[in-house]
């Protein structure tokens, strides 16, 4: 090696870092290996595979978004197309007994994935931010009108469905119990999770985050971002075909939904809410959103209202997300200042939690009254009984609300304050050290 | 034949006026502040359904001016109290915030008003056909449509070229510094420009409530074929956007008004796996794909012109 390439070259990492990086995955494995010896019912193993399906679907997103800085809205046509390319291959595999088992089956999903993302991206990808957001748009539009066209292909309305234990077995596996699902799921999802981080690692993963910070430099250094945009595309196209094939194995059936902007919604919301900053972030989004979804939907009637809120709270308070909040204590733990901050926000979660309470009381009355006017007006919402017509409930609500805000305010000032105090007091302690 | 083209091209010309209405808020929104509205079809909407609501209270006249000023009113509320702070963050935070709000704006029309239709009538004294063309008439409601939109857009004309608020408006587009130190509230003007564009949409939305289904998906499905327009005519001309819209209005609806389809075309001579696993394509007519028409024209223009018809700037 040369004397600059080995000052530029960045040192080997030791032995001791290499075991925690590899102990890292080894232990993700174990967990998801012993996870249904844990949670064993039947409903948590099907969250547990709706959430490893949507953690490959939002790392997928965030090749374009967080790592390459493409704002797309028609993610979800990649995902659909791997789905539906699925579901037909089950039924023909199946119709014919072609040697094929059910575990490798996603790849077909991953490569039509890819191949139409080769198709459309080279198009897509010509122009950058907000032209590149409304041209995956319409292209997701086109993909998802053609869908009802198409009806022999894409089944119309009511989709296509296929049997998915009618394939190959192996070692005796079926694939009909929800528990050999969750494995596949599993081992699909940290296959596609390790490769995903991989493609960070490369040169090429670190080409597309300078195309995200600076395309006009990556001209100079001789590349062409448009290229780059491009094979990042065809990644994200890539591992997103293979989480709508898994979706599609799930559920046995593809329909034109798969396709649908509300899907392309739902993972730009998962993956930005999780924070697109650190590669762990569409993780924690995916596992996040899931829940949330699942959990909302039982407690009230109109919870894609909370969901549109709490994802704009994310983008006007926190555009780092879950991750990007947790991360900007770091330095604070670092430095042991953390203590300075902890006690400001235990001062002001009492205020706000009472007007988010006042909030949510607000909203589930008025909702009462425009959606169901005629029922009885004894509601239940978040697991609490009340009564919408008294206005004992509308004035606490109120109070609630107005007050929890007004105090809330000052309480966010405080922490503000505590905050700038303790990181200055880190970066002293930094700067000494 | 004749009267079909006359008809179409009468509504060709409508609903691209239309769309120039709600792409010329767009326009102004994205050149002055680079954010691109994607709630902007959603104050659409919101105009269909204050007018709605307005004009069950106080008749249509009125409903006509209120729906727009209250719509006009809370897009002033959206950029001083949330675009303002996202800004800091860049434009995709920007547009982003601007997609949760779309969204959270469709939750809210469907907990006020419903999932279904709601009843939103033309008013009586335009009740009545304007002229027939062969024996087609031809609703004096959409002439009243027509001539909204055709007024709105001189009126923007005159106003962004010949008065002093269009001059600083114009200015502020491009050297929003240098307005800023003449003296002028940037602030202001940005909010004014989000509130008058909005309000544009809103009025759009007053007067094609009557005439299109007035539902809480109409955003949903208009806002893309908007985007559409701006990108077609290039993102931040307001001429591109007027040539786009008419394009895509008249596209649309002629696409919407023929019945070819390739097996009407070929007929017998078409090849055998036409009747098999390529019947979806070969059945399908021209009228079927209309939806899909402005979308197949924004990949055209993507594959021959990237930066759209009148497009000047690269983002």
């Amino acid at each position: 090696m040369s004397d600059t390439a080995s000052a530029v070259a960045p040192p080997l990492p030791s032995v001791a870092d290499k075991l925690k990086f590899y102990g890292l995955w080894l232990v993700t494995a174990a967990v998801l290996v012993l996870l249904p010896y844990v949670f064993g019912s039947g409903g948590s193993l099907t969250t547990f595979c709706l959430i490893g399906i949507s953690i490959i679907f939002s790392l997928s997103y965030n090749i374009l978004l967080g790592q390459t800085g493409m704002l797309s809205f028609g993610h979800a046509v990649y995902y659909g197309l791997g789905g539906f390319l699925v579901i037909h291959a089950i039924n023909i595999i199946g119709a014919n007994k072609l040697p094929i088992p059910l575990p490798i089956v996603p790849l077909i999903g991953g490569l039509t994935g890819l191949l139409f993302a080769a198709l459309l991206g080279w198009v897509s990808t010509q122009r950058s931010g907000t032209a590149f957001a409304m041209i995956s748009l319409g292209v997701a539009e086109l993909i998802a009108s053609s869908a009802l066209i198409l009806r022999t292909f894409f089944g119309g309305e009511a989709g296509v469905s296929a049997n998915r234990t009618k394939l190959l077995k192996v070692f005796g596996w079926s694939f009909g119990p929800q528990i050999q699902i969750y494995y596949l799921v599993a081992a699909w999802t940290l296959i596609a999770v390790v490769a995903m981080y991989a493609l960070t690692r490369t040169p090429l993963g670190r080409m597309c985050n300078a195309v995200r910070d600076n395309p006009e430099r990556v001209q100079f250094v001789g590349y062409n971002p448009h290229t780059v945009r491009y094979i990042a595309f065809c990644f994200a196209g890539f591992f997103a075909g293979i989480a709508g094939a898994l979706a599609a194995i799930n559920f046995e059936i593809a329909n034109s939904a798969y396709l649908g902007a509300a899907q392309s919604g739902t993972v730009l919301f998962a993956a930005y809410i999780g924070g697109i900053g650190f590669f762990i972030g569409p993780i924690v989004g995916a596992i996040f959103v899931t829940f949330l979804s699942l959990g909302l939907s039982d407690l009230t009637q109109v919870w894609q209202l909370y969901f549109g809120l709490i994802f704009m709270v994310v983008v006007l308070f926190a555009p780092g997300g879950i991750t990007g909040l947790l991360m900007m204590h770091r330095p604070l733990i670092r430095a042991g200042t953390l203590l300075k901050v902890l006690p400001s926000y235990l001062f002001a979660l009492a205020p706000t939690l009472a007007m988010i309470a006042g909030l949510v009381g607000t909203i589930e009355t008025i909702v009462h009254y425009t959606v169901n006017p005629g029922d009885d007006s004894h509601i239940k919402a978040f697991g609490v009984g009340f009564d919408a017509a008294s206005p004992l409930v509308w004035g606490l609500s109120a109070v609630l609300l107005i007050g929890g805000y007004a105090v809330a305010r000052t309480t966010w000032r405080w922490i503000g304050r505590a905050w700038s105090e303790a990181t200055t007091l880190a970066r002293d302690k930094g700067g000494a050290a | 034949m004749i009267e079909l083209i006359v008809i179409s091209t009468l509504n060709g010309v409508l609903f691209g006026m239309l769309l120039f209405l709600m792409a010329s808020g767009l326009t102004l929104i994205f050149s002055m502040m680079g954010v691109l509205n994607f709630a902007h079809a959603s104050f659409y909407m919101l105009g269909a359904f204050f007018g709605f609501q307005v004009s069950r209270w106080l008749g249509f006249w009125p409903a006509l001016v209120i729906a727009p000023v209250l719509a006009g009113a809370i897009g002033a509320g959206v950029e001083r109290f949330g675009l303002r702070r996202v800004h800091r963050n860049g434009h995709v935070a920007e547009l982003l915030f601007t997609f949760g709000l779309a969204f959270v704006i469709e939750e809210i029309v469907q907990i006020i008003w419903g999932k279904s239709p709601v009843d939103f009538r033309v008013p009586p004294l335009l009740d009545f056909p304007a002229f027939t063309v062969f024996s087609t008439n031809y609703p004096a409601y959409k002439m009243f449509m027509l001539l909204v939109s055709i007024a709105i857009f001189a009126g923007l004309l005159i106003v962004l070229k010949k008065t002093r608020i269009g001059l600083i408006v114009q200015a502020a587009l491009t050297h929003p510094h240098m307005v800023a130190h003449l003296g002028h509230n940037v602030g202001r003007i940005f909010m004014l420009v989000f509130g008058v564009g909005t309000a544009l949409a809103a009025v759009a939305g007053v007067i094609a409530g009557p005439a299109l289904v007035t539902q809480s998906n109409m955003a949903g499905l208009l806002g893309p074929i908007l985007f559409v327009v701006v990108v077609v005519g290039g993102l931040g001309s307001l001429p591109g956007a007027f040539i786009a819209s008419l394009l895509i209005g008249l596209v649309q609806t002629f696409a919407v008004s023929m019945n070819g389809s390739l097996a009407g075309a070929f007929g017998p001579l078409g090849p055998d796996y036409a009747s098999t696993w390529l019947a979806d394509i070969w059945g399908v007519t021209i009228a079927q794909i209309a939806p899909i028409m402005p979308y197949v024209l924004l990949v055209l223009i993507l594959i021959f012109r990237p930066i759209g018809l009148l497009g000047t700037r690269d983002t």
